[in-house]
């Protein structure tokens, strides 16, 4: 069928404003993923030209040990900051969601910390969480003392990032510094939440707890749907404040060692591209893996009100 | 970004001179020492220019740089990364300049020569060095009611002096030590030299577990055995920043550690005024076998294949080798010269009193280049974890060795396969580099 002229104008004018976005998609995201495929089963050290190597690189990846090592970091690392990052975001959220003096104030106070570079958070986070001189320690040793005192433990303040038992979970904590974002998310959602439910529910007598349960929370369900897919990808990928904190390193017993962060290793310390091309391309496959999960999911326990 | 990395010489003369782009990783009083010599090359002659800039990251740099066939045409480099970027054809070898340039092994202090090859073929020229010494604090020792001019001469010696220099708080926690292998945190994978370790054979076996460096590990275990490992933590997280008046070693907390040359600087910049210290050898755990063991590394200064004026830049690096400049050089960063010959007037006008120990250090028998070995980075990175997990007694020392000698030599012998796979081409490459110079 022959397109007219007004046709052909408007799909030129379509493909100029599509144009740039397609340019820098093709060149910036499928060109390098098409190479980072093709490289991944090869030897490349960047320097000399790749030689192809067939599996070799994932039957490595799958019997390095390492590689497990840095995966179950990783995965224990999302398991429990995604969850305590949602919970902490929307409990502030609905905290700063009351109509009280100085909302604004407070909003803002909760929003600033998300603004400090990560590099600037990690060197931050080192000396708080330091065992010995440590602010965090230094509020957690009187509590510990009087448990101590009542109850006759030995309770002491941990060495969080000396210690592999402590090391992840001091990240964790590092990482909620920064849920000023997801905060400022579930505002605009909230703010969203039709006021007859509330006032519907009130009138049936609802009390705080049943309007969260049964209005706030399935109303926001898309926010924290997007919110846990935006904490998913991010903490799969989380690399620069473990590394800052593990000053270059792995932090103790390997217990900071990221797929990021062994990726990064292998790409650029040990001159091992083609591996590091496998790691990512496993990292691509799980994100994409777990997102898809979540969006199953999101079918059963996402409510769009549109709908 | 092309331009940011390479292109663009806003410092470049108009004068007819080639441009030599000169990438070091220098700054503060070292790059002014270094910019110092390349001013000089400049003023002394009209037919180079030399344009020398300070990099960071530099080693990602030249990597992107060199694969993107814009590499400057001289960088500074780390001796240890130097096999690792030679058999990735990313250096031009130098033996054929050299020999013309009539610049000889024999003017070198031999382990520095070796430091700057890599398979028989010579890929740089030395910088400043660096070896390895025990430095203590001869206040510490004062107070222990030690001789403070009487370093310990063996391992068993150290840890005796160890534990008269201990002070316990009363709670039990570490208040002063002696001497702990983790101070500082870099050098715990290289300790096994100073029991005979060698790291591997130079062939094709990787020798982790060799009885040398499982000794050293031992003797790293005994520390939480002896301390408790808890009390070794809190002692650590008490330790400021290396380059600060909190470094354990400047503050007072740890009595001797092993250190560098640069340790001067750190010292003159951060300790106390009338802090009294003294430089030795390290001591072996058999000092009748192993005598004055040292560790030589240092800066090499190398031309990455694909650079542009490669005769200009060797003239550069020749005329740096000369003993003045290269005195000039070392003074101005408080090192030791790499080369044989030095003058008197250089060791009085070095502010280091100790610069000569070092520089005697650098040519004793016990003198061991950092291993060379291609898969040195991940190397040391699981030997590094290995101590780290036998420092704070959650391994042993044997099965820690084990695991690392089982991974260790798998990553070398992939590092074989890809120098199998290329060492025709390498060897082609570098034999048609040498025929154009």
């Amino acid at each position: 069928m022959k397109m007219t002229r007004a046709e052909k104008h408007r799909l030129g004018t379509g493909l100029l404003f599509i144009g740039p976005w397609a340019i820098g998609f093709l060149l910036l995201t499928v060109y390098p993923l098409v190479c980072t495929l093709v490289y991944s089963f090869c030897d490349y050290s960047v320097l000399m030209p790749a030689s192809f190597v067939g599996l070799t690189n994932y039957r490595d990846l799958f019997t390095d040990e390492l590689f497990w090592k840095a995966l179950s970091n990783t995965l224990f690392y999302a398991a429990f900051s995604i969850p305590l990052g949602l919970i902490v975001s929307l409990f502030l959220a609905i905290l700063l969601n009351f109509n009280v003096p100085g909302r604004g104030v407070f909003r803002t106070i909760f929003f600033l910390p998300s603004l400090v570079p990560m590099i600037s958070l990690a060197v931050l986070w080192q000396w708080l969480l330091n065992g010995e001189l440590g602010l965090i320690n230094d509020g957690l040793r009187p509590v510990l003392n009087a448990i101590n005192h009542v109850t006759g433990m030995h309770l002491a303040a941990p060495n969080w990032l000396g210690d592999a038992r402590f090391a992840k979970w001091g990240l964790i904590f590092t990482g909620l510094w920064g849920v000023g974002h997801a905060v400022v998310v579930y505002l605009a959602g909230l703010q969203d939440v039709p006021r007859h439910l509330y006032e519907a529910a009130d009138i049936d007598g609802a009390n705080f707890w049943h309007k969260t349960w049964h209005i706030t929370l399935p109303t926001l369900s898309p926010v924290i749907y997007f919110n846990t897919i935006m904490g998913l990808i991010g903490a799969l990928q989380v690399f620069a404040v473990p590394f800052v904190i593990a000053n270059g390193g792995d932090g103790p017993e390997r217990s900071l060692l990221f797929i990021a962060t062994y990726l990064y290793h292998n790409a650029f310390e040990y001159s091992k591209m083609g591996y590091a091309c496998a790691i990512g391309l496993v990292m691509f496959a799980l994100i994409l893996a777990l997102t898809w999960i979540a969006t199953r999911l999101s079918e059963r326990f996402v409510h769009y009100t549109a709908k | 970004m092309l331009c940011a990395l390479s292109a663009c010489h806003p410092t470049a003369p108009h004068d007819g001179r080639v441009v030599v782009r000169y990438w070091d990783k220098w700054n503060g009083f070292e790059a002014e020492a270094m910019r110092a010599v390349v001013d000089d090359f400049n003023a002394g002659q009209n037919r180079v220019w030399v344009d020398y800039s300070a990099v960071s990251q530099l080693n990602h740099k030249l990597l992107l740089a060199t694969s993107g066939g814009v590499p400057p045409d001289v960088a500074g480099m780390y001796a240890e990364d130097l096999p690792v970027y030679a058999e990735n054809n990313a250096l031009t070898p130098l033996y054929k300049l050299a020999a013309e340039a009539g610049v000889r092994r024999e003017d070198y202090v031999d382990v520095f020569w070796q430091t700057s090859c890599h398979r028989g073929t010579l890929f740089a020229l030395p910088a400043t060095p660096n070896v390895s010494a025990l430095v203590w604090n001869k206040k510490m020792f004062r107070e222990a009611g030690l001789d403070p001019e009487q370093p310990p001469r063996s391992i068993a010696e150290l840890e005796a002096f160890n534990e008269k220099i201990l002070r316990r708080r009363p709670d039990g926690s570490i208040e002063k030590i002696g001497h702990v292998p983790n101070e500082p945190s870099w050098i715990t994978p290289t300790w096994g030299t100073w029991f005979g370790a060698r790291y591997w054979d130079g062939q094709a076996a990787v020798e982790a577990d060799s009885p040398e460096n499982r000794a050293a590990f031992r003797w790293m275990r005994s520390y939480p055995d002896r301390f408790g490992a808890q009390n070794l933590l809190a002692l650590r997280d008490g330790f400021g920043s290396y380059a600060s008046s909190q470094n354990p070693f400047l503050s007072g907390r740890v009595a001797m550690t092993l250190q560098g040359v640069w340790i001067y600087n750190f010292i003159k910049n951060y300790a106390a005024p009338g802090f009294e210290w003294g430089v030795a050898a390290f001591p072996s755990v058999d000092p009748a076998r192993f005598k004055a063991v040292t560790v030589a590394s240092g800066d090499v200064l190398v031309i990455p294949a694909g650079a542009k004026h490669v005769r200009e830049a060797f003239e550069f690096l020749r005329y740096l080798e000369s003993p003045a400049p290269m005195e000039k050089l070392c003074l101005g960063q408080r090192k030791f010269s790499p080369l044989r010959q030095v003058s008197e007037d250089f060791y009085r006008r070095h502010p280091d009193p100790y610069v000569r120990k070092f520089a005697e250090l650098a040519s004793s028998p016990g003198v061991r280049p950092v291993p060379r070995i291609t898969t040195w980075n991940e190397y040391s990175a699981d030997l590094a974890d290995a101590a780290g997990r036998v420092l704070t007694g959650s391994a042993d020392p044997d099965e820690a060795l084990a695991n690392v000698q089982k991974r260790e030599q798998a990553h070398y012998d992939r590092a074989r396969e890809r120098w199998d796979r290329n060492v025709k081409t390498l060897t082609a490459l570098w034999a048609a580099a040498e025929s154009r110079q």
